[in-house]
């Protein structure tokens, strides 16, 4: 168990250092009590949110929903870069309580670990043979060195998506897929066709892999058609695969958290 | 012309002939093109050149000529000035840099040793400087104000204007004039109670102060309303915290010895309810007696504020022709997403019109003030919260006669405000944001967690795509308000524009293009990647008979010109500028 908040408002105003001897946990999401989660939901919203984000990644290089940090391992060290800060970089240091700093921390830890959806958690063994298996998610994916890059590489979405946003991505992908993961359909002006999906894009250029994964980087004046589907080239697996199937696929694509 | 051309070669070689900028010559600065002399270009904020060597004709020469690298880390918001061949430029934190603006040497360098104490919401930065005499002026991101020797670099003194470690900053460039130097203070997003303050230009004594925020007895207090019993968390001292930073440079009409400033957002940003009334003055344009400090007039742009739509914009100034008669006008294209001509003499409301998709508001009343429609839950708000457009400069152009605004279109956002209590030094912002990224087949509904545009980005990757909105440089007509021209941008942008006597327009963009486009026509007429986002002002000014374009991506200040061979024929094509005569 976590301090809760109760317990830790009478530790208002402690130092970071007295604050980090309190036997508070180190990094593990259900370590941290429910009511620190909502007070640090709060104080996020109120000092992080504006540079960082809602979701965690406002700040390019930063993302919070990996569970892990550019300076800090430990809560204490998590505490410390809060608390400091890095005024040049135009971090500044928050001066928080105990309380609000407990409670930042155990929201920072469990971000990606709030919108759980509604499936429960099913056994992720059996979910890796229904993603290879019933659901050919391989034949569109790809996971570390297996499956096909017309889809987008999943070997890291665990990191990255939460429980709900992959339930809902399963269930109704046309309403969860994210624009950058759209389909493109482009015809170059010498009149060469190329399927594919955007890696990036600007005003003049957009880069993207073809079905077999090639990287291209195009010019957009150099183009014919430039079409970006609207509609999910994901089917829904609603009614495709049992709600046990699903909850196994879904706890394995939760392991997935990349390298 | 060919014997011009050598003797400004041989000039080149020796040395630039520094002369001391007096006020005569900052009055006067359109008639030094090649200088820019103050962070507006000139004190009605026009953000113009009356330079012409580079042209839509032969912009497409356009090459990079240096590149300075600043040492540090973090966003450059910094607007170069440029006296007689020589730049001096900001870098964070608080640096001065002087360097031959023709090869990007440096001369020296100022470094001021911030406070430890120092709270700054939202970057950490520094936006430019004001130079009057021979001394530079800068505020301080511990709120101090100092003024430095233009020659040597060396401090004449140092002036506190308010407490750092309640939040207080000064980010914005100086604004001088006559005897006095003029900043305001920064720091909204910590429950400030913000000031604009004059000070003896040679002696940094305080001359006066307007306070944004009336207090108890002042005219505007009574829109800081009692709290109503059983509404809700409300604070009876709501105005002693009420915000009212001000963020950027304000602009100076001599002739009616006004000075213009936006104010910004009231605090707490987006909880409401417990500061009833309409919080003046934050969200306004003030016109402030320029000997006294005495508020002429107002005008509210965003009464009772709950969106941090704060007026972080430049007053542009330009004597219009208005339905028949002339007038002394002043432009805005708010954060609020609203475009605004207000008669700068008397403040009356002449045009409010939106450049950008916003339903916060439905139109304005007889005497300008906007009828406010807050979305119901779960409902986006338009513009977001970073706005139609923000803090970058517009441009004026006086050829064109448009007003020319970097904007961010198409991206609502999610606000719901919270209680929040004041404790000083902390964050007081009062509520939640979420970000708002349409469905393609559903556009009142969201994708849930699809990521939406940072407020900050520090790399190249869009991952966002332009969904969840988008940039755009817009011509605005001041007269209709309506856009004459619109340059659409794949991601947002946070660059300022300048202008040029060839009809040329410089921007940027989040993208990291530098580029060209017709002023008249709005067409594209050259770019180049600059690898990193633009935060700045980019600049245009000349040394030794050289047209540069000076802009910052990321860490890098970068000079273009047109290679010696295009200057020759642009000698020999075009009249010859004032500056060389």
């Amino acid at each position: 168990m976590g301090i809760s908040v109760l317990a830790s408002a009478a530790l208002f105003a402690l130092p970071i250092s007295a604050w980090a001897q309190q036997g508070a946990p180190q990094g593990h999401p259900e370590d941290y009590a429910a009511a620190d989660i909502a007070h640090g939901a709060r104080v996020y919203a109120e000092n992080c949110d504006r540079c960082h984000g809602a979701d965690g990644a406002g700040v390019s290089g930063v993302d919070f929903r990996t569970g892990k940090f550019r300076n800090a391992d430990t809560d204490r060290q998590l505490a410390m870069v809060i608390g400091r800060g890095f005024p040049t970089a135009g971090m500044p240091a928050f001066a928080l309580d105990t309380a609000d700093m407990t409670g930042v921390i155990a929201y920072l830890r469990n971000i990606n670990n709030l919108d759980r959806g509604s499936i429960p958690a099913g056994d992720a063994d059996r979910g890796r043979l229904v993603f290879e298996g019933k659901g050919a998610c391989l034949s569109c994916h790809r996971v570390k060195d297996k499956g096909s890059r017309q889809a987008p590489d999943l070997s890291d979405i665990g990191a990255t998506r939460s429980a709900g946003t992959l339930e809902r991505s399963l269930i109704n992908p046309q309403e969860q897929l994210f624009p950058i993961n759209r389909a493109v359909h482009i015809v170059t002006r010498e009149g060469t066709a190329i399927n594919g999906r955007r890696l990036n894009e600007d005003t003049y250029t957009v880069q993207l892999a073809d079905e077999d994964g090639r990287l291209v980087s195009l010019s957009k004046s150099d183009l014919r058609q430039y079409t970006i589907s609207t509609k999910a080239a994901m089917p829904s697996f609603k009614g495709e695969l049992t709600r046990d199937e699903l909850a196994d696929l879904l706890s394995y694509l939760l392991t997935l958290k990349g390298q | 012309m060919p014997r011009r051309y050598l003797l400004l070669l041989t000039l080149s070689l020796v040395c630039y002939g520094q002369t001391t900028v007096g006020y005569d010559r900052l009055l006067n600065a359109a008639k030094e093109p090649q200088n820019w002399l103050t962070y507006g270009g000139d004190y009605f904020s026009h953000h113009y050149s009356g330079l012409t060597q580079i042209t839509p004709a032969n912009v497409k020469a356009l090459n990079l000529a240096w590149v300075y690298q600043s040492p540090l880390t973090g966003s450059w918001e910094s607007t170069p000035l440029v006296v007689d061949g020589i730049m001096y430029v900001t870098q964070r934190p608080n640096d001065i840099v002087a360097m031959d603006a023709a090869t990007g040497r440096v001369f020296w360098i100022y470094h001021y040793e911030n406070a430890k104490t120092v709270t700054v919401c939202c970057g950490a930065n520094n936006r430019g400087l004001a130079i009057l005499g021979d001394t530079l002026y800068m505020g301080t991101l511990d709120a101090h104000l100092v003024a430095v020797n233009a020659r040597s670099g060396m401090l004449l003194w140092n002036t506190k204007v308010a407490e750092s470690k309640s939040g207080y900053s000064i980010t914005l460039a100086p604004l001088a004039f006559r005897d006095r130097v003029l900043v305001g203070l920064g720091g909204g997003e910590y429950g400030i109670r913000g000031s604009i303050a004059a000070f003896n230009a040679r002696t940094g004594k305080e001359v006066w102060r307007f306070y944004t925020i009336p207090a108890p007895g002042e005219p505007g207090h009574e829109t800081w309303e009692d709290c109503k019993p059983g509404a809700g968390y409300c604070d009876p001292e709501a105005w002693k915290h009420g915000g009212g930073s001000v963020w950027v440079t304000g602009s100076y009409d001599p002739e009616l010895n006004l000075t213009y400033w936006g104010i910004g957002n009231v605090g707490p940003d987006y909880n409401a309810d417990q500061r009833p009334g309409a919080n003046l003055y934050t969200g306004s344009a003030v016109a402030l007696d320029a000997d006294t400090g005495k508020l002429r007039w107002h005008y509210q742009f965003t009464p009772h504020d709950r969106y941090d739509f704060d007026s972080v914009q430049v007053p542009v100034l330009a004597d219009l022709n208005w339905k028949g008669a002339p007038v002394k006008a002043m432009m805005w294209a708010n954060r609020n997403g609203n475009f605004y001509v207000l008669d700068r003499a008397t403040g009356k409301f002449l045009l409010g019109k939106p450049f950008v998709k916003v339903n916060w508001m439905s139109g304005f009343d007889q005497n300008g003030v906007p009828i406010q429609t807050p979305q119901p839950p779960g409902m986006p708000t338009y513009p977001a919260v970073q706005g139609g457009s923000n803090w970058y400069s517009p441009s004026f152009s006086p050829r064109t006669k448009l007003m020319y605004v970097s904007s961010w279109e198409d991206q609502g956002q999610y606000f719901a405000g919270t209680p929040v209590e004041y404790k000083e030094g902390l964050s007081f912002g009062g509520g939640n944001l979420a970000p708002f990224v349409p469905q393609p087949d559903n556009p009142a509904k969201a994708i849930p967690g699809a990521p939406a545009i940072p407020n900050l980005r520090r790399g190249p990757i869009n991952n966002w795509t332009d969904a969840g909105g988008h940039g755009a440089v817009l011509a605005i007509d001041p007269l209709t308000g309506a856009p004459r021209w619109r340059f659409k941008m794949y991601d947002v942008t946070d660059t300022g524009i300048v202008t040029t006597a060839s009809d040329l327009l410089f921007t940027g963009g989040r993208e990291g293009y530098l580029q060209a486009l017709d002023a008249r026509t709005g067409a594209l007429l050259w770019r180049r990647n600059l690898g990193a986002q633009m935060l700045n002002n980019p600049i245009t000014y000349s040394v030794n008979g050289r047209q540069y374009v000076a802009a910052m991506a990321g860490l890098s200040l970068f000079a273009f010109a047109l290679p010696d061979r295009s200057i020759f024929f642009a000698i020999a094509a075009t009249p010859p500028l004032a500056a060389w005569e």
